[in-house]
């Protein structure tokens, strides 16, 4: 299988191995400046959203690359947290990492540590403790890629020997490889990432090399794995087989060390770091060109873990099966298996992708840290010796110049870090430590995106005290472990005192020295956060910029301008920017603002709130936020707005903003109330027009029989000599239209009574039978007068209820009346039934009339409406019927009527036994 | 939000555990093809929600 290489002669000798190295620096120059001038002619490569995913697997450095197999070695699944962290977390990008840039874009913020410090208002101090904090953590990580690339360097150069590389610190320096590395990565970093001084700090060329490199460091790693699994094996199962026979599968599936809880801290670690790093940030949040590349990396960055990760543990096990003695350290197995199969081209692509991915990360990596060194602990510095206004001359230069020394200085860094420490501590280790130096960003970054409440002396404290945790639980052992510190400090913690013990405070043994510290430091760091957080409310600063943070993804979300007052110069303004930017940028940038709100000229630029605003966050793309602040407030006349202001102009924001929504609101409401009165309305109006039917009616019922009275009486009083018969005959009327009189107004006021539920009803335990009886009794004679028969169908027992008895003959006797009205003379019949219903008795009155006609039979029961069955006038008031339904209803039972006209009508009603 | 605590549920529980035994498929170990098959199951999942989206 490798019998194509082991006949010819080496080829690969130190001169092809570095001539490769730097054709390949070449095509990513070349790729870096096609990119750039693309970008120029405004057709961007890195906007598309995949090349976006591949730069965002700058997270895989030479730590994935070779440190994973050799995790894999020693501890079988335990490399796996590093890349499920991330793909857990890719879930929430859809809102933190969108919400992170969308401020960023909105604020041009350039870095972790100005976007922390400009959270909390914009604090020097806070953006200086935030860079010393990644600086610290990140160097021995950039050491790292060093001492990648210089080994496997020296390892390739032994070929076809598989020579462990010797201690580097035995070597003279100047004969040390790893020194030649960092500066020349310095050198190409420079050329990268402060060619030119931009405004917003994105390096088009950078990223596309960047996405590049992704690419050839998965397909040189996945080339090797095929290789491994299909060249040297025959498969998966094939490794995985004979790894077993020799014993090497099952310790590689046990759980890390520390079990569940260090799975679980790796995870977390992990997750947080995929945005905390300031190479992530750099990448992910300043370096994204729209929001969209997001949701496709959601998903492609995690899938591109999946792939890096297939043929680790089938690489690592290949190795020790093909290197049982020990000999070779697993972390370099990508490259020394290829060798050890003499395959000398395969060696080449994985030595080459070693390469991409550890210049990946040490590109990105310090220029995010030149940038935040430049602009959070250089810059303050130099504003204090300025006095708060800058020299005249150009300062971009100078700017440059301070960033591409901090690129030197922190390689250079990076490079003594690799010379002490050396092979102390292996590959994986120091990821680990970095990942915990930066998880501790994450309570001031996280909380302040979504707590309103933080403070900048809060956010310093916690990030002291995380740091100091960390510092005290991770480093310090890893440099005792390293043999700078004695041993005896961290087995018996500091000055001897055992709670103190640095992998185990207060005893908290048995978490693994990463849990452990991840959990102290965080605890200490998130709880001290809090409480001075809590100490004192936020001044106007802070709440200025946690409102800006905070509502970064409403729709109608602030925008920054607000939060200023004061006098400035549009002129000075330009001035001021020019001497960072250069004259002809900061003119064209103000030309363009001023263009965008439809003015000709610069001239014609109000000096507001929002042209101040607008230069301040120019220029923080170029010196960070906080020293923009300083800046921009050195040229213009500034009253700081107090607390109540501020909280004033968010107030009215926020009171515009749920305005739109209260309007909304407001209008729905007011349709359902216009609805609601629309009927209400109605309802009145049938209210009214029943008023007057009812008055007309009663005006009309009283006017028969006083027309009548007025009509005899007058005839008494003009014929007095009238005779006496008359007389009394006249008289007779006068008095029964008085009776009429009497009983309609009687009525009235009874049904008038029983409507407003004025009347007094007296309940008392009475038989229906012996009742109804009775209203047929006293009705006899009104029966007899018109022949009319009635029959009765009682039951035979007492049928008891509870109820009124006046009221209740009062309905009988209405019905029987009413009866006795319709039926015809001779013939006529009354059927009066009682019958027992489970929980009450119906009462059904039924006659042998002429019945009512069906379109009158709905309203028979409405005041003043009387049967016409008979075509004449009937008698009676036409209130016997709406008052019989008032008792009813207000008995608890129910009245209604059927008729069949011609057929008679039969009037029942049904009462519960206890109202 | 609901697909990070599937994948809390996925890779970070108990769950885990219970493919953590020594049963093999073509000598492949179970867990390592129940993490790679999760985790493209997962990546699958984040894409589909993604697509249903939309602009």
């Amino acid at each position: 299988m490798t019998a194509g290489a082991t006949g010819e002669e080496t080829v690969l000798s130190g001169s092809l191995i570095i001539l490769v190295s730097l054709l390949y620096v070449c095509l990513l120059f070349a790729v870096a400046y096609w990119a750039d001038r693309r970008a120029d002619k405004g057709r961007s490569v890195i906007a598309s959203p995949t090349v976006y995913a591949l730069s965002l697997a700058v997270y895989c450095t030479a730590w994935t690359y070779y440190g994973s197999v050799g995790r894999a070695a020693e501890s079988g699944v335990g490399f796996l947290p590093t890349y499920l962290g991330p793909t857990m977390a890719a879930a929430l990008w859809g809102s933190l990492l969108l919400k992170m840039v969308r401020i960023s874009k909105s604020q041009r913020i350039t870095s972790i540590a100005d976007f922390i410090a400009s959270r909390y208002g914009k604090s020097h101090l806070l953006g200086g403790l935030v860079t010393l904090i990644a600086i610290i953590g990140v160097v021995p990580y950039i050491a790292l890629q060093l001492k990648a690339i210089s080994s496997s360097f020296s390892i390739l150069l032994r070929y076809p020997d598989i020579v462990m590389p010797r201690h580097a610190g035995n070597l003279p320096f100047w004969a040390d490889n790893a020194l030649y590395v960092a500066l020349m990565l310095a050198a190409f970093t420079i050329l990268f990432g402060t060619r030119h001084l931009d405004a917003s700090e994105r390096h088009e060329g950078m990223v596309a090399a960047i996405a590049l490199e992704s690419l050839v460091k998965l397909v040189a790693f996945t080339s090797v794995g095929l290789f491994v699994t299909f060249g040297l094996f025959s498969g998966f199962g094939d490794i995985f087989e004979q790894a077993r026979q020799a014993g090497h599968v099952k310790p590689l599936l046990q759980p890390a060390v520390g079990g569940y809880s260090a799975w679980f801290s790796l995870c977390l670690l992990a997750g947080l770091a995929i945005i905390l790093l300031p190479r992530q940030f750099q990448v992910a949040v300043v370096e994204n060109s729209n929001e969209r590349q997001l949701r496709r990396a959601i998903w492609l960055f995690p899938l591109y873990l999946l792939l890096t990760n297939i043929f680790v543990l089938p690489i690592a096990l290949a190795g020790q099966l093909q290197f049982p003695n020990g000999g070779v350290d697993a972390d370099t197995f990508v490259l020394t298996l290829p060798m050890a199969r003499e395959s000398q081209w395969l060696a080449l692509l994985a030595y080459i992708g070693g390469v991409s991915a550890a210049t990946g990360m040490v590109i990105v990596e310090t220029i995010a840290l030149s940038t935040m060194t430049c602009n959070d602990l250089v810059m303050p510095a130099l504003l204090q010796r300025w006095g708060h206004t800058p020299p005249g001359q150009n300062v971009g230069i100078v700017l440059l110049r301070i960033r591409r020394w901090a690129i030197v200085l922190i390689l250079l860094l990076g490079y003594l870090y690799f010379r002490l420490a050396g092979e102390a501590y292996a590959l994986v280790s120091i990821g680990l430590i970095s990942f915990a130096a930066v998880a501790q960003f994450a309570p001031a970054l996280i909380g302040g995106l979504y707590w309103r409440g933080g403070t900048r002396d809060g956010a310093l404290a916690g990030l002291a005290a995380g740091f100091t945790v960390w510092l005290y639980t991770l480093l310090l052992p890893s440099f005792a472990k390293s043999g700078w510190l004695p041993m005896s400090f961290v087995e018996q913690g500091l000055l001897g005192i055992d709670w103190l013990e640095p992998q185990a405070l207060f005893g908290s043994s048995g978490m693994g020295p990463i849990s452990h510290c991840l959990f102290w430091s965080l605890a200490a760091n998130l709880g001290t956060f809090l409480a001075v957080s809590l100490l004192r409310a936020p001044n106007a600063a802070e709440t200025a910029q946690a409102t800006l943070f905070v509502d970064a993804l409403k729709r109608d979300r602030p925008v920054g301008g607000g939060f200023w007052r004061g006098r400035a110069e549009v002129d000075e303004l330009i001035a001021m920017a020019g001497r960072f930017l250069g004259a002809a940028r900061a003119r064209e940038a103000f030309t363009k603002h001023a263009s965008k709100l439809g003015m000709r000229s610069t001239s014609e630029l109000p000096a507001d709130a929002h042209t101040v605003t607008f230069a301040e966050t120019l220029l923080a793309g170029v010196i960070g936020s906080a020293s923009a602040r300083v800046m921009v407030s050195s040229v213009t006349k500034e009253e700081p707005l107090g607390l109540d202001e501020v909280m004033g102009i968010l107030d009215e924001a926020s009171q515009i903003r749920a305005y739109s929504h209260e309007l909304e609101q407001k209008s729905q409401e007011l349709q359902s109330a216009t609805a609601d009165l629309r009927a209400a309305n109605e309802r009145l109006l049938e209210l009214d027009r029943m008023k007057d039917d009812f008055m007309s009616s009663v005006t009309h019922e009283l006017r028969t029989p006083l027309a009548s009275i007025r009509a005899f009486a007058e005839i008494l009083q003009d014929n007095p000599d009238l005779e006496q018969e008359e007389r009394t005959r006249f008289v007779g009327i006068i008095v029964a239209e008085t009776e009429r009189l009497t009983r309609l107004v009687n009525q009235v006021l009874d049904l008038a009574k029983i409507e407003s539920e004025a009347t007094e009803w007296q309940n008392e335990r009475l038989d229906l039978g012996e009742l109804i009886r009775q209203s047929v009794d006293s009705t006899e004679r009104l029966f007899r007068n018109k022949g009319v028969r009635a029959f009765l169908h009682l039951p035979e027992r007492p049928a008891l209820l509870w109820s009124d008895k006046d009221r209740l003959t009062q309905v009988m006797l209405n019905l029987l009346s009413n009866a006795a009205k319709f039926v015809p003379e001779d013939t006529g019949t009354v059927d009066v039934e009682l019958r027992k219903y489970p929980d009450g008795y119906l009462v059904r009155v039924s006659d042998n009339g002429s019945g009512i006609p069906a379109d009158e039979l709905p309203f028979i029961f409405e005041k003043f409406r009387q049967g016409s069955g008979g075509h004449e006038k009937p008698v009676g008031t036409g209130l016997g019927l709406p008052i019989s339904r008032g008792i009813i209803e207000h008995l608890g039972g129910r009245i209604w009527a059927e008729s069949t006209p011609g057929m008679g009508a039969t009037f029942s009603f049904l009462l519960p036994e206890s109202p | 939000m609901a697909a990070f605590l599937v994948g809390l549920l996925l890779f970070c529980s108990p769950v885990t555990a219970l493919f953590d035994r020594p049963w093999y498929w073509e000598s492949i170990p179970l867990l390592y093809l129940y993490f790679f098959a999760a985790w493209a199951m997962y990546i699958a999942l984040l894409a589909w929600i993604l697509r249903g989206k939309g602009e």
